[in-house]
């Protein structure tokens, strides 16, 4: 760690996780441990056909089993729920958890089976015949922006959910100015996150109590908030269980359209009901599949290497519906830079509607692929130069004296050390070493190349990239709270309003109070109350929670201590200003009086006569706490700060291609990784290990592959191929630390880290190996397949009887 | 059908369906909800349980077909509520997990692993887990965790048998 840090009890040591002691022992709690008496579960009839007409749905021989409640189809359950919100200001497209008329991607919800067992509503589900009328259908993105396209969505009239340039700064005089320019086009494949547990969801309506209980796997912003509007109760007939620990999500458990279908059902039937997705239901039509883009960029820089000036247009193929997944185009406004000192930007952002599935949000919100986007093009810039890619990078970086750094688009920059950072990983990495290794391997007659990307992870933001992408949203706070209530024994704990899905929360809030309070954070419980009962938060997106809940907790804890403070200066009769809180006692700064924490909770819970007035008795505190970098709206031009702090993160990678075979191994992977604070090491390293290992499946292995037919053939393990232990190579992280200005213990968000720049290095590096041979990849992922078929074509066109062949 | 599950050492005796899996009988009718459902058709790992000492997948696996066998769950690897196995531990020395639903599969692969050998090196580990998919933590750490857990069970039976041949 670097020098400069600030000293702290417990922020930053090496700590146990307190989450992980029950998951090793296989006791979480996971959605789908819960058997409710009496509940049902539910199998979904998908839709054959990327689009056609619903013709007709004929249950009567599934009706007929024993067992089964009811098929419900999308008609009539339209007639009893709003549609779902969407993201984009688009209202005729509408959507609800069925297909209501006309189905619009393979896959999706035509009609649910509900029945006592889900094998039994498996088997009813076989006697269901729909009627389907073939249509039309698209899947290609630019097809789908012309005019004249067949809109999926006929009320809608286009298939445009979202056509926006912004301009920031004089991108034209710049670009005419610059003695150079380069146009390049690269595409991001459809993947995600796809968490080990599907989405599991039990809702119970009871009549008579008039609440909906809600137990789900569930990551998603104000999820009560729309359940209760589309099924037209009041929010607070509505309590999601925050107490469940979700099997992995990294952006995509969002559940929306599975709680409206529930809900509705268990209100239908009077009846606990239950939808576990299986593998097939969640690749399918699960609302899980991530951005899918492609981006058309343009630089002009110098001689130097230097860039002046970016225009990107970046379309996104969002599938059959809105959601919130075309907002996935606004979070790289706050990095549209990267870490690069680029004076003007044009950015054109396209979301279009196709007969793909829907997107939802993954991990990084669009920022992994944008990032992908920028670094090929500092590559690019390099090669054109003759310039070393290394060097190209440091000209561009921003200084570490610019900080803060406002970027075109609006964004001030917290700080950062971009410099240190490639230092410190090139002396990891041995630097000469490494291109010794990798001239080697070449000499060896192996493609071997070494891959560079830098990148930033924007963190902890409020909901302005909302307002940005839809003037007629207004909402610009995105909080998170904390409790803290100390009982009449003097035990402290805090609470947390938000479910978690390994980002250990609990640790992080017990680390944050335990800090400020000067209590070991192992004595501090920390409780997760239901949405009803808890304080306005948001969830763990954006990678907040180290930023929002540590702020809250932070807070919190704050005014406990003053409160403790007001308590001592009351009963010791010295001033507040005189007395310090330390570690549990309030003593004199200058004197020998104290009292202990024994004695000021006693005085705070049986002793009125002691305390002071205005203060009120027992000991509970809570803060909301708002993005430290507050939440104006966005200009008309569209420039804004969205994310207040900006974690920055190189990768070096070594790949090694045997091109009899053509299968890229990963022969060595640094990271140097900055995210200010690290409030626990051993959760940002993991979730930095995670990213990577996440970054090398969509560089390589995972895809939502469609056929010409309009099939997604992506639908098992057998065909999305999730990295394994062999293929996620050993990784080192270096790591530096320079404090974010904006945050309470100078830490910034890294929920997304390794993610965002690992699918760009390991692009570098494939293009680095396979240069020699005059072929390029410009699009992730990169196929096993097509590497080895490239090699395999220009090898077969470099041997002279080729070449003779063809004369 | 009946079927006879001898599980984490008591006898179970169970009316079933010939289709249910096993991870759904001990799931549902046993209620042991520490083996987890991933992909359910055999790739995932999740479901991991010990079958006559072997890891094996719960998924794939019918009720009725595990009759006989001596089936071990997560459940049994703790040697006492709210007491570790050095393994378990290890894993929260490491923090060899996030989300938790991959790790009592990783869990019963690692104690096969440091059962069959005491000093795995570093592609062992990778090779024993190889067949666990985790989406959280990129591996790493599980492996520290293995690794770690082998030299504490070395150090304590070097303890235990020291100053013996």
């Amino acid at each position: 760690m670097s020098g400069g840090a600030p000293h702290f009890r417990f922020v930053s040591r090496k700590r146990r996780v307190r989450e992980d002691r029950r998951l090793v022992a296989g006791h979480g709690r996971f959605a789908a441990d819960l058997q409710l008496e009496g509940a049902l579960h539910v199998a979904l009839i998908t839709s054959d056909h990327p689009a056609a007409r619903i013709v007709g749905i004929d249950a009567g021989a599934a009706l007929a089993m024993p067992g089964v409640m009811l098929v419900l189809g999308g008609a009539e359950l339209a007639a009893a729920v709003d549609p779902l919100m969407s993201g984009p200001d688009v209202p005729k497209v509408r959507r609800y958890p069925l297909a209501v008329g006309e189905a619009r991607y393979a896959g999706e919800w035509v009609a649910a089976v509900v029945a006592q067992s889900r094998s039994v509503a498996e088997d009813a589900r076989e006697l269901v015949r729909i009627e389907y009328a073939p249509l039309p259908f698209n899947l290609d993105p630019e097809a789908a922006y012309l005019t004249d396209s067949r809109p999926v969505h006929a009320e809608h009239g286009s298939n445009v959910l979202l056509d926006r340039a912004f301009v920031w700064g004089d991108v034209d005089a710049d670009f005419a100015a610059a003695r150079h320019k380069l146009a390049y086009r690269v595409s991001w494949g459809r993947s995600s996150t796809v968490p080990i547990e599907t989405f599991h969801i039990t809702a119970r309506w009871d009549a008579w109590a008039q609440m909906l209980d809600v137990w789900a796997s569930v990551q998603m912003p104000k999820y009560q908030d729309q359940i209760a509007r589309a099924l037209r109760i009041p929010q607070h007939n509505v309590r999601v269980h925050y107490d469940i620990d979700v099997g992995g999500s990294y952006g995509v458990k969002r559940g929306i359209k599975h709680a409206v279908l529930v809900g509705h059902l268990s209100r239908l039937l009077n009846a606990p009901v239950q939808l576990i997705e299986d593998r097939l239901e969640n690749m399918r039509g699960g609302d899980m599949q991530g951005p899918d883009r492609l981006f058309d960029v343009e630089l002009a820089f110098a001689d130097d290497g230097r860039i002046r000036a970016m225009k990107m247009r970046a379309l996104d193929n969002c599938g059959a519906y809105a959601g919130r997944a075309p907002f996935q185009l606004g979070k790289p406004i706050g990095a549209i830079v990267g870490p690069y000192q680029i004076n003007s930007v044009a950015y054109h952002a396209i979301s279009v509607t196709t007969n793909k599935a829907p997107q939802e949000a993954v991990r990084g919100f669009g920022q992994a692929p944008t990032n992908y986007a920028i670094e090929t093009g500092i590559e690019k810039v390099a090669a054109a130069l003759g310039l070393d890619r290394l060097e190209v990078r440091r000209r561009n970086f921003i200084t570490k004296d610019q900080f803060p750094y406002l970027i075109p688009s609006g964004t001030r920059y917290d700080s950062g050390d971009y410099h240190a950072v490639v230092d410190k990983v090139l002396a990891a990495a041995d630097w000469p070493g490494l291109i010794a290794e990798r001239d080697g391997l070449r000499k060896a007659g192996l493609l071997a190349g070494i891959g560079l990307a830098a990148c930033l992870e924007p963190g902890g933001g409020n909901s302005s990239f909302e307002p940005l992408l839809n003037p007629r949203i207004d909402t610009t706070t995105w909080m998170e709270s904390a409790r803290i209530v100390v009982d009449a024994t003097g035990t402290v704990s805090v609470t947390v309003h938000t479910t978690s899905s390994g980002q250990g929360h609990d640790t992080l809030a017990a680390t944050a109070v335990g800090e400020v309070l000067g209590i070991d954070p192992d004595e501090i419980r920390v409780l997760r109350p239901d949405s009803i009962a808890s304080l306005a938060s948001n969830s763990p997106v954006g990678s907040r929670m180290a930023v929002m809940l540590g702020g809250a907790a932070f807070h919190a804890a704050g005014k406990l201590k003053t409160q403790l403070v007001a308590i001592a200066a009351h009963n010791l009769g010295v001033a507040a200003e005189r007395l310090v809180y330390d570690g549990g006692t309030v003593r004199e700064i200058d004197g020998a009086r104290r009292l202990g924490w024994s004695e000021l909770i006693t005085i705070a819970h049986r002793q009125h006569h002691r305390l002071p007035p205005g203060v009120e008795p027992g000991l509970a505190v809570s803060h909301t706490y708002q993005v430290p970098t507050g939440g104006a709206l966005p200009t008309a031009d569209g420039r804004v700060q969205m994310y207040p702090t900006h974690a920055f993160e190189f990768h070096v990678v070594l790949v090694v291609i045997d091109p009899d075979i053509g299968k890229p191994e990963i022969r060595r992977y640094v990271i140097g990784h900055d995210c200010g604070t690290m409030i626990n090491p051993d959760i940002v390293d993991g979730m930095t290990l995670g990213g990577i290992a996440h970054g090398i499946g969509a560089a390589l292995l995972e895809e939502f592959a469609y056929d010409g037919e309009g099939q997604m053939i992506a639908q098992s393990f057998a065909d999305y191929l999730l990295p394994s232990s062999h293929e996620v190579p050993e990784v080192k992280i270096v790591h530096h630390v320079t404090p974010s200005p904006y945050t309470v213990f100078g830490q910034k968000g890294s929920g997304e880290s390794g993610y965002l720049g690992a699918p760009a290095a390991i692009s570098s590096a494939i293009n680095d190996a396979t240069r020699q041979l005059g072929i390029g990849f410009h699009k992730l992922p990169m196929r096993l397949s097509e590497i080895g078929d490239a090699i395999a074509g220009a090898r077969e066109e470099a041997k002279p009887s080729g070449k003779a062949k063809r004369k | 059908m009946q079927v006879s599950l001898h599980v984490n050492g008591t006898l179970h005796t169970l009316e079933v369906e010939p289709r249910l899996s096993l991870l759904d009988a001990l799931r549902q009718n046993l209620r042991l909800t520490g083996t987890h459902a991933g992909c359910e058709h055999g790739v995932c790992g999740a479901c991991t349980v010990l079958i006559d000492g072997e890891p094996s997948r719960a998924c794939l696996m019918l009720a009725v077909r595990a009759d006989g066998y001596a089936i071990q769950t997560i459940e049994a690897i703790a040697p006492a509520p709210g007491e570790l196995s050095v393994l378990q531990d290890a894993f929260c020395e490491t923090h060899g997990l996030q989300c938790g639903y991959c790790t009592p599969g990783m869990i019963l692969a690692g104690h096969v692993l440091l059962k069959q050998n005491s000093s795995p090196t570093r592609e062992a580990v990778v090779e024993a887990i190889s067949g666990n998919l985790c989406r959280c933590t990129g591996y790493g750490q599980i492996v520290d965790a293995i690794l770690l857990a082998a030299e504490r069970l070395r150090a304590g039976n070097a303890a235990k048998t020291g100053g013996r041949p």
